[in-house]
């Protein structure tokens, strides 16, 4: 028995010492670096207006104004929420990920075609064939803040109309928002929908001021 | 593609000289770091009362097996009593007790399956202290082992070197300096590392958002370095935090084949230098790879890029249902995607991350078209294509063996590995550790298709509801940790069998494999003849690759067709 006990003495010591050194020495460590040369990353990459946080940059929102650009769905909605739909419970607090649909599906099937009727309803002058693929299928994590450059212009028409800002003024922003592949080759080219719908919010007032 | 070929180049430059670092490692050579790293692993020598004597493969089996079960003792309680204020910020409550067994067993083996979501499931005390410090100890296991199976195979000694000195040596060398500048890499991109509470802001439209944070940043790292694989977040690698964008999904690919593939190269070495003595020749040349590793380099990447062409293929092809109600499939079937990865970079990483078995998702692997998502169940079911921390190299050697018996009956030579004699005792121990990876995934397989506790699980209907149980099971048993999501997997019948299949999965085939050594080092090393089959020719790596296929299409061939196959044929029907 004492043989026994004597043999875990290592292990034991090395447990400890290792839950020390990797378990919180080093996540204590580079919570410090992180914080001293990357206070902005480290922090979420918040996006403040006038001092109030609106968003992270790589975390999407849900937008029902018919005046902002319209990310993809989310399973979660994006973790955005009223107050009444956190006191109902319909919100039950932070989450990620996707309703994990099978290509065979028929409940994907289904609501693709809904989230269509409802996007040809809000763009009239689009045609089905046109809506670029990502628009209406939900990404992985449900937090996506990217949309396709062509998802992003087959909502300017709509745009212009709802927000009496000229198509030009839409490209404008949108191309802001816009970053290409990663040194020409890598990664598909993307557009930040909060960015965007910042921009458009600070022209009409509903956002106020420069940050 | 363009970016997929640069990206295999630069992995490929990457390991020849990784590869080597890890080989003076491994054998514990003279190398660039030893003047800081030697008076550190002598401190922690010290400290824990590590003597470096020599162990006999049970010596060595026994003290990995002692030290991950005090790991796994110390986690499970750290887990029951998360509530406690500490590192807590966001007041989650303590695990319940068949999860809490699931998820450290699940961590302890590398496989980091989770049946939590890590922003609701876990303290930040417990994400740093007992999944980011098992990330480091069981992967630093694994490949502990995995070196001294190949310093067995080697044959210069007759004895299998110190586990605690493997242990230590890797973590203080490799793992944790990496993990701190690549790390800080990550948190440049936008990874957040702190401690603070979840943040709640205001949208522009009025309503309110919550946004999670946490000490992100210095576990995502060590995930994929490690090939652990177990997100910070229920969406894993796919949430924006953990890979906000092309760049950091690539250095966390990159991250992950990092040391399965230097181990190839390593173990490339390791063989060579024992046969230099019997030829000498002069002034010594330089060598990127050792002629041994070719055939098993050869092999994995074959089987890797049939993979992936597949997989990106199938992805391409997008989903004829969507296509038949009007959503145009141009960009490929994005159904859980991220749209700044696409369809190639999704495809790469489902293919690199079930291959090199870490288990991490940039993508949902539930929603993967049926071909598309048959590529990463083939993979852990082969489970030798490169594999996460040595594992993967270690199976492909069991088959190296077997296919040196098979060719050597059929050509009636002396069946003979890195100059030792293969017989009846190491044939019993192959077939053993063969056979128990297959005979895990189905057999659980088939108990849960026949219980009601195992069908509750299942999400999606029809052919795929099939692929979900296999899935499951073989990402458990070759300790990936990936899944098809969708599976309601947080029930006593799952927790409990994932974490026997887990279980079984990583130390059976751990302990055969290093019996399996250690019958072969104790045999006089036969001298090179004639009747050699020789095992670093094209003749040799083409029979390997037909053994490890024929044996694994027999094995799994009736679950793919029933799964995948079938689903593929009623989706294009």
């Amino acid at each position: 028995m004492l043989e026994v006990i004597k043999g875990f003495k290592r292990p034991f010591l090395v447990t400890i010492f290792f839950l020390l050194l990797c378990g919180l020495g080093y996540p204590l460590l580079m919570t410090g670096l992180s914080q001293l040369i990357f206070p902005v990353q480290a922090n979420g990459s918040i996006i403040k207006v006038n001092g109030t946080a609106v968003g992270s940059k790589f975390v999407g929102q849900d937008f029902s104004d018919p005046r902002f650009m319209k990310g993809r769905p989310s399973a979660v909605d994006y973790n955005t929420y009223t107050q009444e739909q956190k006191d109902d419970g319909t919100y039950s607090g932070v989450s990620s990920g996707s309703k994990n649909y099978s290509a065979t599906n028929p409940e994907l099937a289904e609501r693709v075609e809904n989230d269509m009727n409802t996007f040809l309803a809000a763009n009239p002058t689009i045609a089905k064939e046109d809506i670029p693929t990502d628009l209406l299928t939900a990404s992985g994590s449900g937090l996506d803040p990217h949309i396709s450059p062509a998802a992003a212009a087959v909502q300017i028409p709509a745009l212009a109309q709802n927000t009496g800002l000229t198509e030009d003024v839409l490209k404008d922003i949108v191309a802001h928002n816009t970053q290409d592949r990663f040194l020409g080759v890598f990664g598909e080219p993307t557009v930040n929908v909060l960015g965007v719908n910042l921009q458009i919010g600070q022209i009409l007032g509903i956002v106020d001021g420069q940050d | 593609m363009t970016q997929v070929v640069l990206f295999l180049i630069v992995f490929i430059a990457l390991i020849l000289v990784t590869g080597k670092y890890l080989y003076h490692i491994a054998e514990g050579k003279h190398t660039f770091a030893d003047p800081v790293f030697d008076k550190v692993d002598k401190f922690i020598y010290r400290l824990c009362g590590i003597k470096k004597e020599e162990m006999s493969w049970k010596q060595y089996a026994m003290a990995m097996l002692a030290t991950n079960a005090v790991m796994v003792f110390v986690g499970y309680l750290i887990l029951r009593i998360q509530v406690m204020p500490v590192f807590n910020p966001n007041e989650i409550g303590n695990m319940e007790p068949t999860l809490s067994f699931n998820t450290i067993i699940s961590f302890m083996t590398n496989t980091n399956l989770q049946h939590y979501a890590g922003e609701s499931g876990l303290s930040y005390f417990s994400q740093m202290a007992v999944i980011t410090f098992m990330m480091f100890t069981s992967a630093a296991t694994g490949f502990a082992v995995a070196m001294a199976f190949i310093r067995g195979l080697a044959g210069k000694t007759k004895t299998f070197g110190n586990f605690y000195v493997d242990f230590t040596r890797i973590t203080t060398r490799v793992l944790l300096p990496i993990s701190i500048v690549v790390g800080l890499l990550l948190v440049s991109q936008g990874v957040p590392q702190n401690l603070s509470p979840n943040v709640t802001v205001q949208t522009i439209e009025g309503r309110y958002q919550d946004i999670a944070m946490g000490p992100v940043a210095s576990m995502e790292i060590i995930k994929h370095l490690g090939t652990n694989g177990g997100g910070f977040f229920g969406a894993n690698s796919s949430a924006p935090f953990e890979n906000p964008n092309v760049l950091t999904n690539m250095i966390e690919m990159m991250s992950m084949m990092l040391m399965p593939g230097s181990c190839v190269i390593a173990f490339g070495h390791m063989v060579r230098s024992r046969r230099k003595k019997t030829v000498v020749g002069g002034k010594e040349k330089t060598v990127w790879f050792g002629s041994e590793a070719r055939p098993i380099f050869a092999v994995m990447a074959a089987i890797f890029i049939i993979g992936l062409g597949i997989c990106w293929s199938a992805e391409s092809k997008g989903n004829p249902i969507l296509a038949n109600i009007g959503l145009s499939q141009s960009m490929g079937s994005m159904e859980g995607k991220e749209d700044r990865f696409g369809v190639t970079q999704s495809a790469l990483f489902t293919t690199v991350t079930t291959a090199f078995t870490t288990g991490s998702v940039d993508n949902m692997h539930d929603t993967l078209t049926p071909l598309g998502g048959a590529v990463p169940m083939m993979n852990m079911m082969l489970n030798v294509v490169f594999g996460g921390k040595g594992v993967g190299l270690m199976n492909m050697l069991v088959y190296a063996i077997l296919a040196v018996f098979i060719c050597g009956l059929m050509v009636g030579r002396t069946p003979e590995y890195l100059g030792k004699k293969i017989e009846g005792r190491e044939m019993k121990l192959t077939a053993l550790a063969i056979i128990i990876h297959p005979f895990i995934i189905l057999f659980f397989a088939a108990l849960a298709l026949s219980t009601t506790g195992g069908l509750a699980g299942i999400t999606n209907p029809g052919y795929h509801g099939l692929s979900q149980v296999v899935y499951e099971y073989a990402s458990s048993a070759a300790n990936n940790g990936s899944g098809f999501e969708g599976l309601a997997d947080n029930s006593y019948f799952w927790n409990i069998t994932t974490g026997l299949a887990m279980f079984f999965g990583r130390y059976l085939a751990m302990i055969i494999q290093l019996a399996i050594v250690g019958s072969l080092i104790m045999k006089q090393p036969v001298s090179e003849s004639i009747g050699t089959l020789r095992t670093d020719t094209t003749t040799f790596a083409i029979s390997l690759f037909m053994v490890v296929l024929i044996i694994a299409a027999l094995t799994f061939f009736p679950a793919m067709v029933l799964g995948p196959v079938a689903e593929h044929l009623a989706l294009f029907n």
